[in-house]
């Protein structure tokens, strides 16, 4: 079948199909390769890292909720330094799949540090700017939730990272779409969103809160609606490409996301529940493209019929 | 590690053992691939209300020659429950094997198998492993009563079992460690090899470490992936937070920080 199902979100970061893991979901990706071949994928986003390494949150970390689960992990990783010198090796072998790094920080001057390292990566083509993790006390979605410190801090990533720069938006903010026109300005290449809903578990038997944290980032087809609506919105309010996620489990919410305006999505909590859930999608996508006899995937973005 | 698969299994046998027990036999559509005692599967669990992520649950024998993995399946929550509702030739879809289970080559040739409740449903395969090595296997397997005890028959069939019960209704009257091979008879045994609640975990995890016996335990944290991707079922270990779905399940007590 001659269905095209490649995009280009600009600024060198051309993916083979629309379909990106999404960050915390898919470990480095190799932690996949029993399950799917995973170069076939559009890209996968690697495990958010820091300039110095995280311990993250105590247990319990996890609670299973209707449709969802709440998860506060807070940027568990081992530091830029470990990623650039033992992990990203091992990530050399994917050539058709493009591997973004998900960059977080406590402090402007963090994420700045962190971004030069990623920068002198060859293999990696783009960051994915977190400015939305709702569970680390400093920074993480601090920096997401005002136009002004969102700005900030990308256009301090922006004067020394040269490659394709994608920010990562938070839902928990009164209006999504003006921070990501703020981040626009600022100089981010493309937007990704939602990050995790602010959510709450409480085990009533034991009148205590589910997780460590009490509070923790909700993910899972329960957010699905709030982040269609959300891609929509940001979608007109931006011109620069919108990557979508929030509750992805089947090609159809894909192609759901892709009608909203996202040029691409990110499988997120699914990838958990099945691992070869996110070639299944990139399969889906193209059937739905032969039903519908529609040449190339960019036709479907914005493309919902009102 | 061990290659690892997601596989529609079906349903060869499905048995209610005891109120809220199941024992499920899984057949393998071709041949089984390899799998290490103390190793899990995730189970696919149907997308509900109440449930949404798979279920964890410890291999409990392999029958190379049949192909299948038996299950023994506590039903209590809203995931388990509904594993017992399926039905002979159903299908049931798992990511598996899991973990880095037992390392039989730590066992020393008179192990002692400890388990108490459902933590008892790894040391079957265990132990059968154990003795085609050669090992004397010796069972300590406790519950709150003797209708807990589940399988003996199948556990006597692999090794000498001692049990005990909180109501004293068969064996030793009290916790696994008020039996007589936790107390002066310890040092007859070359490992500890354990799953079952933390706090039964930790008190052995003490006799172990006064008596200098190699002891290795089988966490159950609550996890989300099964494969060290989302790092929700971490324990603090003497080394950092490590996954017990990836890094474990099972553990040396001595990397753990359990005083």
């Amino acid at each position: 079948m001659g269905v095209n199902l490649s995009v280009d979100l600009g600024k060198g970061l051309k993916l083979q199909n629309p379909v990106m893991t999404a960050s915390g979901t898919f470990g480095y990706g190799y932690e996949y390769d029993d399950f799917i071949d995973v170069d076939s994928l559009g890209g996968i986003i690697v495990k958010g890292t820091t300039l110095k390494p995280r311990e993250g949150n105590a247990y319990p970390r996890l609670a299973e909720t209707p449709r969802g689960i709440i998860n506060a992990v807070g940027l568990q990783n081992k530091g830029v330094d470990y990623f650039c010198d033992n992990i990203n090796p091992k990530l050399k072998k994917y050539t058709k799949t493009q591997v973004l790094v998900n960059v977080s920080g406590s402090c402007v001057e963090d994420y700045v540090a962190t971004a030069e390292r990623i920068n002198e990566l060859d293999n990696i083509p783009a960051i994915e700017l977190n400015i939305s993790c709702p569970n680390v006390k400093e920074g993480g979605m601090g920096f997401g939730t005002s136009c002004e410190s969102a700005a900030n801090v990308v256009s301090a990533v922006r004067k020394v990272y040269k490659k394709h720069l994608m920010v990562k938006l938070t839902p928990n903010v009164t209006s999504i779409a003006d921070i990501a026109k703020a981040v626009e300005g600022a100089g981010a290449d493309s937007v990704s969103l939602i990050n995790t809903l602010l959510g709450m578990a409480i085990d009533a038997e034991r009148r205590r809160p589910v997780i460590s944290t009490v509070t923790g980032g909700l993910s899972g087809p329960a957010v699905k609606p709030v982040a269609l609506r959300m891609v929509w919105q940001v979608s007109k309010a931006v011109n620069i490409p919108v990557v979508g996620l929030g509750g992805i489990c089947s090609a159809t919410d894909a192609v759901e996301f892709l009608l909203a305006g996202a040029s691409a999505i990110q499988i997120g909590t699914a990838n958990f529940i099945d691992p070869t859930i996110s070639v299944q999608v990139v399969n889906g996508i193209q059937e739905y493209l032969v039903r519908h006899k529609i040449d190339s995937v960019k036709e479907l973005t914005g493309g919902l019929l009102l | 590690m061990l290659k690892r698969f997601t596989t529609d299994f079906t349903v060869k046998q499905i048995e209610a053992i005891e109120p809220d027990y199941i024992l499920l036999t899984l057949k393998h559509p071709d041949n089984l691939p390899e799998i290490n005692a103390g190793q899990f599967v995730e189970v696919k669990i149907p997308d509900t209300a109440g449930t949404f992520l798979r279920r964890p649950i410890s291999v409990h024998y392999v029958d190379r020659e049949a192909n299948t993995i038996t299950l023994l399946i506590r039903t209590v929550g809203n995931g388990t429950r509904m594993l017992g509702l399926l039905k002979q030739n159903d299908t049931l879809n798992l990511v598996y094997p899991l973990g880095n289970g037992f390392d039989c080559s730590k066992a020393g040739n008179r192990p002692l198998l400890i388990g108490g409740g459902v933590g008892v449903a790894p040391l079957l395969y265990l132990g059968h492993i154990l003795k085609e090595n050669g090992s004397d296997v010796n069972y300590l397997l406790g519950a709150r009563s003797a209708d807990g005890l589940l399988r003996m028959d199948a556990y006597k069939s692999i090794g000498n079992v001692a049990v005990t019960t909180e109501d004293g209704t068969a064996g030793t009257k009290g916790f696994v460690t008020d039996h007589e091979f936790l107390k002066s008879g310890v040092n007859q045994f070359t490992s500890m090899l354990v799953c079952g609640p933390t706090p039964m975990m930790k008190a052995i995890s003490k006799v172990a470490k006064a008596s200098g016996i190699p002891c290795y335990v089988s966490l159950e944290n609550k996890m989300a992936c099964g494969i060290g991707v989302c790092l929700c079922c971490v324990t603090d270990t003497k080394k950092g937070h490590k996954c017990v779905c990836s890094e474990g399940p099972v553990f040396d007590i001595n990397d753990l920080k359990w005083e």
